[in-house]
């Protein structure tokens, strides 16, 4: 099989001639002396599920970090539908369209699903303070229609019964379903995913991959997930990039990837002799 | 030649003061370096390290030398049991808790200081008394050179002690990792105890020289004193112990030079404003590290 | 639903809260009227309004936003001489008039304070956020204390007390006031505005990556707890007539901090009960004057250790959960959260 090359963009056809949802040129970051991105070139396709795979400590969360700009890149461009992400916050990359989950999972516990979920409908949700001190119609009308919004969510992975719990009360695997529906409640184009299916077990995985492409089909919208999981990533992924040391070692499709020498050599070492 | 003069017994004095902030500052800075504490029992502790001088000299006639021990090993002990009373079943909570918890203590401390020696000040005895030097044209108090003396070696004593000793070793590993330290086999509870000790010990000898400057205690002194020596260590950098030193030099010479120039009553505007500019220029300060929350 | 609660429908929530808070007032004065409630009984009931005022406004910064602020009483002191200064020039005003002028001066320019202190105070967090805010307060303190020696006039005359404001606090305006500042907090929290400044408590990076300028917010809540602080400032001022900077020391922001503490960060009625109990207790055990604030830290030490959430954690009363457990039917907005109806 020839090799792709890496600096290449990859995306499948049916998203060909679209803007790509990110293009990643160059994209690197030191933290300190240490070079933790380097080199970074990524495309992702306007409905693409991608998969970012690579050892631990290859800098997958970090790429995530610097595609929500909770990191700011030292080198490199990126571009989110065709516009520059320079000087964006983590608040604006959200508003620009891209939400994320994360790999130790960050709900606000203490609040319930309910408000989880409003809190990442916060832009879709228009009234001034003002009208909602003095409790306005139109605070009344909006809180109504997010409410609504936000059962709507949670009734795709069937939570809509849970809406009044304590978020940090729920089980595990449902606090990973929860961080979804919060961040898909931002009106995202793109949605990250960092490990979604840890700690699930695997008939819970295969039901996540379900969502996930019914998602990407209900949305129209581009995913990129970290997985360990390989059944999960080679299951749904249209494109998979990975990392080691902060580099790119290959890109393509689940099958080239796991014939590509590269990759097998940074998961399971060089082969003697 | 008398500006030059002026000029150089109020640095004098900006060290001698400095010195007891430095002193009080590495308390605060080794105890917020090892559990991340804001100790804002700490000022009340040299309140209590003059009293103690005060009760073995006034009240019981005993000379300076006993004065001194008491108040070093008073404060030493008084540290420790205040950890263990009121901090140690606190190490998992949250961090405010442990904030508000330190606060409550200051009260305490003050309010039972009150009841017990009532609200009025008491002077102090002479601890130390000896001749003025004379260098050059500049006039040097005998207290202010002993206090800077003590100061600078003390300082000596406990770097030598937090970098060459077993237990600075376990001081240092017990403030980097806790978890990690209990694994090598440390014993953490000993290990934060101790530092409560000498963080405290340290009060004891700044209430000493406190006291030598200013003969007054009152139940109330710790406050400001205790909240000047921590601006000095946020200053220096919370956490480093050259930067405490560093600090509390610092702000006793800025002190020294506001009040040179008839400003004396802007003293404490312009140690807040030197810890606001700090906190938003460097909120790490002079000396200490940056720490990122891990996304 | 899960849990099937009954909904009471919103205007008749209003009626009973509204209800509810008149009967309170009636009863207040009706007891006043009739003797029982005395000249002495009454200045108590302010100053508990008072400290109710600066606990839930505390409260807004420290239980709802999550910070710790400890220059409370700077706010607080601005107000009280913002207010204090223009009643001493308003005397020609109707009463009433001057009265609520000098609540809304002391409200904006305090809140103008808490701008200019939270923009470079917010950019830290934790205990440096902490430190810098008890930098600020005491440097409001020392202004207070010193200004009128620089600038050569007479302005709040410094330690010699500004004297002679008049003695306007009523209980009717205190009452009014605390029945107003806890609706604008309790509708704010309710809101998206509100939701925006919990999810910054509850987790910072991820209300960020949730679209939420947290910048923005943190300075919302920030100015409006310094807003309301200077309205108790104004209430203060015109309860005392005279004001001296010594008032508003590092003392004073950690007594509001303790109310807050003890009732349960996040916790409105916690800061409205222990704010009660705290204010009442000192004139209840006058004579024990020398324990008093002994006991006083103990048991901010005890409830640390024992109960780190407050006495009330962040449990909320409310009239209508009440008026509806009274029906027999557990009710409440199921949707609205853990702090259900007015």
């Amino acid at each position: 099989m020839s090799k792709r090359d890496i600096r290449e963009p990859f995306i499948p056809e049916r998203d060909k001639g679209l803007t790509p949802t990110i293009e990643c040129i160059g994209l690197g970051i030191d933290f300190g002396g240490l070079t933790a991105v380097d080199d970074f070139n990524f495309t992702l396709g306007r409905t693409e599920i991608g998969g970012l795979i690579g050892p631990n400590g290859a800098g997958k969360t970090t790429v995530f970090n610097l595609l929500t700009k909770v990191y700011q890149p030292t080198r490199g461009q990126m571009l989110l539908l065709g516009r520059d992400t320079k000087d964006m916050t983590t608040a604006d990359a959200n508003c620009a369209g891209i939400a994320r989950t994360f790999q130790n999972i960050r709900l606000f516990k203490d609040l319930t699903v309910l408000e989880n979920v409003l809190i990442g409908l916060h832009n879709e949700i228009h009234y001034t303070l003002p009208e909602a001190i003095f409790r306005l119609p139109r605070y009344w009308h909006a809180e109504k229609v997010a409410r609504e919004r936000a059962i709507d969510l949670l009734s795709i992975f069937n939570m809509q019964d849970m809406a009044d719990d304590i978020a940090g009360s729920l089980p595990y695997g449902a606090q990973r379903r929860l961080e979804i529906v919060r961040a898909l409640a931002t009106n995202p184009t793109l949605l990250l995913l960092d490990e979604p299916a840890a700690g699930m077990n695997p008939s819970e995985t295969a039901e996540l991959m379900e969502t996930i492409r019914h998602i990407r089909d209900m949305f129209k919208i581009s995913i990129l997930l970290i997985e360990h999981d390989m059944n999960l990533v080679m299951g749904i992924c249209e494109g998979i990039a990975v990392l080691n040391y902060g580099r790119l070692i290959a890109k393509g499709t689940p099958e080239e990837i796991k014939n590509d020498p590269n990759v097998i050599e940074a998961y399971l070492g060089k082969k003697e002799c | 030649m008398s500006v030059l003069s002026t000029v150089v017994s109020q640095f004098i004095n900006g060290l001698q003061s400095g010195s007891v902030y430095a002193l009080i500052a590495l308390g605060y800075s080794m105890v917020y370096g090892i559990i991340m504490l804001l100790n804002f029992a700490h000022g009340d502790i040299i309140m209590v390290g003059a009293y103690l001088v005060w009760i073995t000299m006034s009240i019981l006639g005993l000379p300076p030398a006993v004065g001194i021990i008491a108040a070093i090993v008073g404060c030493a002990l008084l540290g420790v049991f205040i950890e263990k009373i009121a901090y140690t079943p606190l190490r998992k909570s949250p961090r405010l808790s442990l904030l508000i918890t330190a606060i409550g203590v200051s009260f305490f401390l003050q309010n039972v200081a009150q009841l017990i020696m009532g609200a009025g000040s008491k002077t102090m005895p002479t601890i130390v008394s000896g001749p003025n030097v004379r260098l050059g044209s500049v006039n040097l108090s005998f207290v202010a050179i002993v206090t800077i003396v003590v100061a600078l070696v003390s300082m000596a004593v406990l770097t030598i002690l937090v970098q060459k000793t077993k237990m600075g070793k376990a001081m240092r590993a017990v403030s980097e990792d806790m978890g990690a330290a209990q694994l090598m086999g440390i014993s953490v509870n000993k290990t934060i105890s101790f530092t409560f000790a000498i963080g405290s010990a340290l009060a004891g000898i700044g209430a000493v020289l406190y006291s030598c400057a200013y003969p007054q205690a009152s139940p109330t002194m710790g406050g400001m004193l205790g909240l000047k020596a921590f601006v000095a260590a946020v200053l220096g950098g919370i956490g480093s112990i050259p930067g405490a030193m560093i600090g509390g030099f610092a702000i006793g010479v800025l002190e020294a030079f506001v009040s040179a120039v008839g400003l004396s009553v802007w003293k404490e505007g312009v140690v807040f404003a030197i810890l606001i500019l700090v906190l938003l220029i460097k909120p790490t300060g002079i000396m200490g590290r940056e720490i990122k929350e891990k996304v | 639903m899960k849990k099937k609660m009954v909904h009471i429908p919103m205007p008749w929530r209003y009626v009973i809260n509204a209800a509810a808070i008149a009967v309170i007032f009636l009863i207040f004065m009706v007891l006043s009227s009739a003797g029982v409630i005395t000249n002495y009984y009454s200045k108590i009931l302010m100053l508990i309004g008072i400290n109710m005022i600066l606990a839930v406004s505390l409260n807004l910064a420290t239980g709802y936003l999550g910070q710790l602020p400890l220059g409370h009483a700077g706010f607080m002191a601005v107000g009280a001489y913002a207010s204090g200064i223009f009643m001493r020039t308003a005397s020609g005003l109707p009463t009433g008039l001057a009265v609520l002028l000098s609540i809304i001066i002391a409200a904006v320019v305090a809140g103008i304070f808490g701008f200019l202190i939270g923009i470079p105070a917010l950019r830290l967090k934790g205990d440096y956020l902490a430190i810098i805010t008890l930098g600020f307060g005491e440097i409001i303190r020392v202004v207070l204390l010193n200004i009128d020696s620089v600038l050569g006039f007479n302005f709040t005359y410094g330690a010699a007390s500004l004297k002679n404001i008049p003695k306007t606090t009523t209980f009717t305006v205190t009452f009014l006031c605390v029945v107003v500042v806890c609706f604008f907090i309790h509708t704010m929290m309710k809101s998206r505005q509100g939701r925006a400044i919990l999810s910054i408590r509850e987790n910072e990076i991820a209300a960020e990556s949730c679209g939420i300028k947290t910048t923005y917010y943190k300075t919302m809540a920030f100015v409006a707890s310094a807003a309301f602080a200077g309205v108790a400032g104004s209430l203060y001022a015109g309860y005392l007539g005279i004001l001296n900077p010594a008032n508003f020391g590092f003392m004073k922001s950690i007594e509001i901090l303790v109310m807050v503490v003890l009732g349960g960060m996040g916790s409105m009625i916690g800061s409205l009960l222990s704010a009660t109990v705290l204010s009442a207790l000192p004139e209840m055990l006058r004579a024990f004057s020398d324990y008093r604030m002994v006991a006083y830290s103990l048991l901010l030490i005890l409830v640390m250790i024992f109960k780190p959430s407050g006495l009330m954690g962040t449990y909320d009363f409310s009239f209508t959960r009440l008026f509806g457990g009274l029906l027999g039917k557990k009710t409440g907005d199921s949707t609205v959260g853990k702090e259900s109806g007015e």
